[in-house]
């Protein structure tokens, strides 16, 4: 397995504030990694500087080996809001990768025929075969959510990144589209980078799961002047479940949920820096002295 | 649950009381002048301050339908045709420069901070006071004028275009990146279109701004035009060309508008707002 993701020592803060403190994180090709944490946390500031829209005030990210690039067809992503462009038509949408790297943009008039063959097994695979034609504004958010997962699937983006894509469906489209991605990553192989902030989905959907959390203990005290933002407090290596909603309902699920809200999203519980629960073999961890002065 | 038809928070006027609501106004602006010209009239048949509707009648049919006796001119229709030509060009130059210009300022930050300084100071130059200017460096013909509605009307437009754009949510600019746009193909396929419903309301509003200029343009130095028309004939008190010739105006200048609207509806649906 291939490292697609390297984090390492990324800090960042607005003003004041400090959002992310010291994230250390590798990505595996092939990972369906999901993260969860209270809201606040930094959940999307994580992704966000991913993405490459924003730059962390410390630290390195690199996308296999590259460092700090600016968004481009690296990283693919489908956001909870703005997934299409509202004034092309479904089928546009999703061919619009291929049009803007191997056909003209520039011509209205422009189709190739492979683009449009291609779109439309996409368009298949995400069952919307039947809107090609339709306008974003005339499909249900979790048609719209299927056509932007395409529209960035076309591109076949070495990692996808997504952030709380399906926060704004109702329950059951929601169950569906988890159920459908898990389907498509399987089949496609692909790596993915999912933000949400809902335990139940990151615990079903992720094969590892990252929980980042502001609630926890180090060396630096409990004082007002410490500035602590959001660090990856647990990170598991999850089984590649049945992809059933079955799975929801057995005992190691709950199990793992109870632990997740214990380790992310509970104020008063605040495990130690150097008690972190990170078994995932890709997991690492650089604490400054400040956060666990060891030696002493 | 009973709506009240007319009065409080919830009322729902039925299409029928609809359509009488939206004429009352008119009806009552217009009874109200035909009264107040009968009785003036009445008391004086001379009177040219509210001319009653025949002379109107009489005043443009010499004017549209009948050659002017010096020139063989159509005098209202050469008036309509000339003014229009000023304000298409002038606004159309407006727009053009709005969407060239406030697309690529909009999008690019470093032409933002170039150009915005500059054009929020131009658009608090008052065009009227340019007038003089325009007209002694650009002569009193065709150009000076336009140049009025241009200048007028292009850096609110602008301005309006290039915020528009840097207001779009940036998520949409950076899943173009993600899907391999160039800067440029962002711009051409993303922002050029998505900002056009916006231009054509951007221009909606300037219309209004637009027919000032030209209006005022014309007054001052001009051999036709609807304005030139209305303050020449008001050396004679002409009211029965005054007032159609304003109504007219008015009626273009609805006639545009909905026109505009009309190209939003029909080829932008999925803009709202
Ligand atoms: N652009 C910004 N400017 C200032 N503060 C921000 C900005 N973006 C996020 N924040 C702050 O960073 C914190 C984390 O935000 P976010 O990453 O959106 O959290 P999450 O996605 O986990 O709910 C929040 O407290 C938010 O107020």
């Amino acid at each position: 397995m291939t490292r697609l993701l390297h984090i390492e020592d990324v800090y960042k803060s607005y003003g004041d504030k400090l959002v992310l403190d010291n994230i250390d994180l590798t990505v595996s090709q092939g990972e369906f990694c999901t993260v969860v944490g209270p809201s606040g946390c930094g959940k999307s500031t994580l992704l966000r500087l991913i993405l490459g829209q924003e730059e962390p005030s410390e630290g390195r990210i690199e996308i296999k080996g590259q460092q700090g690039a600016l968004p481009d067809r690296t990283r693919g992503i489908v956001y909870q809001r703005y997934t299409l462009f509202a004034h092309k038509t479904v089928l546009e949408n999703v061919m619009l990768g291929r049009t803007l790297t191997e056909g003209q943009w520039w011509n209205p008039w422009y189709r190739n025929k492979s683009h449009v063959e291609e779109a439309m097994e996409f368009l298949r695979r995400v069952r919307l075969e039947d809107a090609a034609g339709k306008y974003p504004h005339e499909l249900s958010g979790g048609m719209q959510q299927r056509a932007a997962i395409a529209q960035a699937l076309i591109m076949r983006p070495p990692i996808l990144l997504m952030d709380e894509p399906f926060g704004a469906l109702d329950p059951d489209t929601r169950s569906d589209l988890q159920l459908y991605l898990l389907e498509l990553w399987e089949k496609e192989k692909l790596t993915i980078f999912f933000v949400t902030h809902d335990m139940q989905e990151a615990c079903f959907l992720g094969t590892r799961l990252l929980v980042l959390s502001q609630y926890y203990s180090d060396d630096r005290g409990m004082g007002a002047d410490v500035k602590r933002g959001g660090k990856i407090v647990s990170d598991h290596a999850l089984p590649k479940m049945a992809t059933s909603t079955e799975v929801m309902n057995s005992e190691a699920f709950r199990a793992l949920i109870e632990q997740v809200k214990k380790e992310g999203f509970d104020p008063d519980f605040r495990q130690h820096v150097k008690d972190f629960n990170l078994k995932h073999p890709d997991s690492f961890q650089t604490l400054l002295q400040s956060e666990y002065n060891a030696g002493q | 649950m009973k709506r009240p038809v007319f009065l409080g928070l919830f009322a729902q006027p039925p299409k029928a009381l609809q359509i009488v609501l939206a004429a009352l106004p008119f009806v009552l602006l217009l009874v109200a002048y035909l009264v107040a010209s009968d009785i003036r009239l009445e008391a004086n048949p001379n009177d040219k301050l509210l001319p009653s509707v025949g002379q109107m009648v009489d005043a443009i049919d010499r004017l549209a339908f009948q050659p002017d006796r010096r020139t063989g001119d159509y005098l209202f229709w050469q008036d309509t045709l000339s003014s229009l030509q000023r304000l298409l060009t002038g606004l159309g130059l407006s727009t053009l420069v709005a969407l060239t210009v406030g697309v690529m300022m909009g999008a690019f930050n470093g032409l933002f901070v170039l150009g915005n300084p500059f054009l929020t100071f131009i658009s608090m130059v008052p065009p009227l006071a340019l007038l003089p200017i325009l007209f002694i460096s650009l002569g009193i013909d065709e150009v000076g004028k336009i140049a009025l509605i241009f200048i007028g009307t292009f850096p609110i437009m602008t301005r309006d275009v290039a915020l528009s754009v840097r207001g779009m949510p940036k998520e949409l600019i950076i899943k173009a990146k993600t899907l391999g746009a160039s800067d440029f193909a962002v711009v051409g396929t993303l922002l050029l279109p998505q900002i056009m419903p916006r231009l054509i309301t951007a221009l909606r509003l300037s219309l209004g701004a637009a027919w000032l200029f030209l209006i005022a343009a014309e007054a001052i130095a001009s051999t036709d035009g609807l304005g030139y028309r209305i303050f020449l004939v008001r050396r004679y008190l002409a009211m029965d060309v005054i007032i159609p010739y304003v109504l007219w105006i008015t009626l273009l200048g609805f006639l545009m508008d909905l026109l505009l609207r009309i190209l939003l509806k029909w080829r932008y649906k999925w803009y709202q707002g």
